[in-house]
């Protein structure tokens, strides 16, 4: 089996429903059925209806999202953790305002707003303009006010930009692995490491008989009839 | 067209898969009962890869979680929310209540927050004490039996703690407190708030070879795949398909109305199978309503016919009426000494290790009732969301808020896991006034018409919303934190909307005059003696608990009634 159908056996075999139905039709190229594979979340026929619609459909426009890749970039360089296309920064991007339409008319208003701002100023767009003079341009509107009551259009953009971009990063793979997030995985939780305890001046010694001993969690419980644990 | 019928009639018929309906259903199929489950939603079990959503990273989802389409977060398992396509409510002179529906099998059992707190003498008759609502026709002693059983059948941790109103059931043991629920703990005791374990359903220790033990993944918001933590489906209604009765479900079926004979007795229901959108009409010898508090009432209310033009089992006038939520409100605070944490595995349990029931006499205060504190914050996982503002804290600090670069990795990294939050959820007083109704002018996408609220806070509540923000104040100073926001001073001080907190509860009440009551005390209507109501609505009051303990608890005792009733042949 080649990896092409590899996978539409796996999806089929995951996803049932709608996708069997209607999937895998000669519109589909394998870019969906890899995009489809990649996201397997647990959704309703109905939920699944409503992605696929979303992930087929393009919002932005290879101009608009060179742009957005720009900004990212200058948000949070690539470092040897990790860049924004390992993290699937600009996708995820994409997704979002397909998904949040609010969302639509302020990133693409703000993408012309730096374009215009760039041919006023150096006489080019934000793309072909260099990094001195893309950073001149956020350096004006990267820092809100935190007392003004209401932000200018353009910071409003670039917190919303950032906010997309840094979240983007560290939900993706190389950001939760670069955060240092461990959990997400089956464990036997006995308390805070005693060096963060103590640290933090804390102890559980005043009141550890209370607590749940992992080493005999699998034995059935029993009671006494006064409710108390006798195994 | 016509309604399709179903020609063998069952024992009972349970309305709703949830912590009432799943309840009944076990309880009554064990007795030997034939039993149709009839449940608005699809089928679910937490088993289903197809549908899991436990153990899932942000990155398998295009939106990385975003509450975009679930309303809290797209790994939540509940198939619903406060809006519904093609199921609308409104609202009567500008009031508002957010009406919350989980439409699966095991209804909002599958993500709710396990907290399982059994309501106290006190709280059964709080009427007694602040001359306010009224009292329950039973008591604590009545219901005790019940809870101990449900602790034994379902599962729950906490620890003996020996307090009056708060008490003790048949624990496992409870998990050790996380960092920030101690710098909690080290706050409230010093401004005198009790602090205890909490008290969740959720498997510290095996209670039965049919289901796993937690494994402390901090996930139960997304139904256990091990069956560690209670859900309706896990715990009551699978174990009913194998015990000695029969149990059919009927899911996507959509009940309109219970239907009567000459005599006004119920003979059964009509739904609407969402799938092609025809009406089926089941027969059964009792109906067991237990849709939700609200759902019920709208079932009732639109049970209407000459015999019972106002609805059926509502000669009282009050079906939908004293329908309440409890209050809540919330506070986050920023803690310095959690900044730059260690990292390590804190995802625990899915909800607080630690919270503090309600502490003080009324007495002495400008409001009654009381609430619990609830704790939250920790080195969770990542999810849409994260990293938002990602150095917004800096202004408590001094620093500069804003920018890009690559310090926002270490700004996200520097905070990750330093805000505590603390939740209070308080008892609300039952008021005629609050209620809900059927709304002539509207009908939902499969015909049946919907139901409008009324309700409005009173200054009780706001009274104890202020109560709550001075202490929330009070103990992030004492744990050297910063709090959060700006505290709320006017108006309805941070109370969040009726509906929010999602404790609908009260609009069947219980009670010992048909005039002033909906049910009698085993949740059976005053009017028709074969009609019950598992879940919610029966509450007189609801304490500052979580209701579904004491949901299947009475469910419990309801069916234990109805079998005997049955024996005696007294229906």
């Amino acid at each position: 089996m080649d990896r092409r159908e590899s996978i539409r056996s796996l999806v089929l075999g995951s996803l049932a429903g709608s996708i069997l139905l209607e999937g895998c039709t000669s519109d589909e190229t394998e870019g969906f059925v890899d995009k489809i594979w990649n996201y397997q979340y647990g959704r309703t026929p109905q939920e699944l209806e409503v992605d696929r619609k979303l992930l087929k459909e393009a919002y932005f426009e290879e101009s608009e999202l060179l742009m957005i890749t720009t900004l990212a970039e200058l948000i949070l360089p690539p470092t040897p953790q990790g860049t924004i296309q390992q993290a699937n920064v600009p996708e995820f991007i994409e997704f979002m305002v397909k998904d949040h339409q609010p969302f639509q008319t302020t990133i693409r208003g703000g993408l012309m707003w730096l374009n215009n701002y760039c041919n006023r100023t150096y006489g080019t767009n934000f793309v072909n303009s260099t990094a001195t003079q893309q950073k001149q341009l956020l350096d004006q509107i990267a820092y809100p006010d935190s007392d003004a009551k209401e932000q200018k259009f353009e910071v409003e953009f670039f917190s919303l930009m950032r906010n997309l971009v840094v979240t983007g990063y560290f939900t993706s793979q190389v950001g939760i692995k670069e955060l240092g997030y461990v959990g997400n995985t089956p464990n036997l939780w006995n308390g805070v490491p005693d060096d963060v305890m103590e640290k933090h001046g804390f102890t559980y010694d005043d009141w550890d008989d209370k607590f749940h001993d992992p080493t005999n969690s699998s034995e059935l419980a029993q009671w006494d009839e006064d409710g108390n644990l006798i195994s | 067209m016509q309604i399709i019928e179903q020609p063998d009639p069952y024992d009972v018929i349970v309305v709703g898969s949830g912590a009432g309906g799943g309840m009944s259903t076990k309880i009554l199929s064990d007795a030997g009962l034939k039993v149709a489950v009839v449940e608005a939603g699809p089928y679910f079990d937490p088993k289903d890869p197809v549908t899991q959503t436990q153990w899932k990273w942000p990155w398998q989802s295009p939106r990385r979680g975003a509450g975009t389409r679930r309303v809290f977060g797209e790994y939540d398992m509940a198939y619903g929310g406060w809006e519904l396509e093609g199921e609308p409510y409104k609202h009567v002179n500008g009031t508002n209540f957010s009406w919350f529906r989980s439409r699966m099998l095991g209804g909002r059992t599958n993500h709710w927050g396990r907290i399982s707190l059994r309501f106290g003498p006190r709280d059964f008759k709080a009427k007694d004490k602040d001359g306010l609502g009224e009292n329950w026709p039973i008591g604590y002693q009545d219901v005790k039996p019940y809870y101990d059983k449900v602790d034994k059948l379902i599962g729950i941790f906490g620890s003996k703690e020996g307090l009056e109103n708060e008490p003790d059931g048949f624990f496992l043991p409870p998990p050790k407190p996380r960092l920030h629920e101690l710098y909690y703990k080290k706050g409230a005791e010093k401004s005198g708030v009790t602090v205890i374990p909490s008290r969740l359903s959720v498997l510290t220790k095996r209670i039965n070879n049919e289901r796993g033990i937690c494994v402390y993944c901090g996930q139960c918001a997304r139904s256990c795949n091990l069956y560690a933590d209670f859900s309706s489906g896990s715990c009551l209604i699978f174990p009913a398909q194998n015990s000695n009765g029969q149990v059919d479900l009927y899911v996507n079926s959509m009940v309109r109305e219970v239907t009567t004979d000459q005599n006004n007795k119920a003979t059964g229901v009509v739904y609407v199978n969402k799938e092609d959108r025809k009406e089926y009409a089941l027969k059964g010898k009792v109906v067991v309503l237990a849709a939700s508090a609200c759902s019920t009432a709208r079932i009732l209310l639109n049970s209407k016919s000459e015999r019972n033009p106002n609805g059926l089992g509502n000669s009282s006038g009050l079906v939908g009426h004293y329908l309440h939520d409890s209050t809540g409100s919330d506070r986050g605070a920023f803690v310095p000494e959690m900044m730059n944490r260690k990292f390590y595995n804190e995802d625990g349990v899915g909800g607080l290790h630690l919270y503090s029931p309600w502490w003080l006499d009324n007495k002495k205060l400008d409001f009654p009732r009381g609430y619990h504190i609830e704790v939250w914050g920790g080195l969770s996982m990542p999810v849409y969301g994260t990293g938002f503002n990602p150095n917004s804290l800096n202004k408590h600090l001094g620093l500069r808020v804003g920018g890009y670069g690559n310090g926002l990795r270490e700004d996200v990294k520097r905070f990750y896991g330093s805000v505590v939050g603390m939740s209070g959820r308080g008892e609300s007083v039952a008021m005629k006034d609050n209620y809900c109704e059927i709304d002539p002018t509207t009908v939902d996408v499969y015909g049946i018409p919907v139901l409008r609220f009324h309700y409005k806070w009173s200054d009780y509540e706001r009274k104890q919303a202020r109560h709550m923000h001075d202490t929330f104040e009070e103990i992030i100073h004492n744990f050297g934190g910063i709090p959060l926001g700006d505290k709320p001073s006017s108006g309805d001080f941070g109370l969040l909307p009726p509906g929010a907190i999602i404790h609908e509860v009260g609009t069947t009440r219980m009670g010992n005059d048909p005039k002033e009551s909906v049910t009698n005390q085993y949740q059976q209507l005053h009017d028709i003696d074969n009609v019950f109501i598992t879940d919610a609505g029966p509450f007189v009051s609801q304490a500052d608990k979580n209701p579904t303990w004491t949901i299947m608890a009475l469910s419990w005792r309801s069916s234990d009634y109805l079998i005997d009733q049955l024996k005696k042949q007294n229906i």
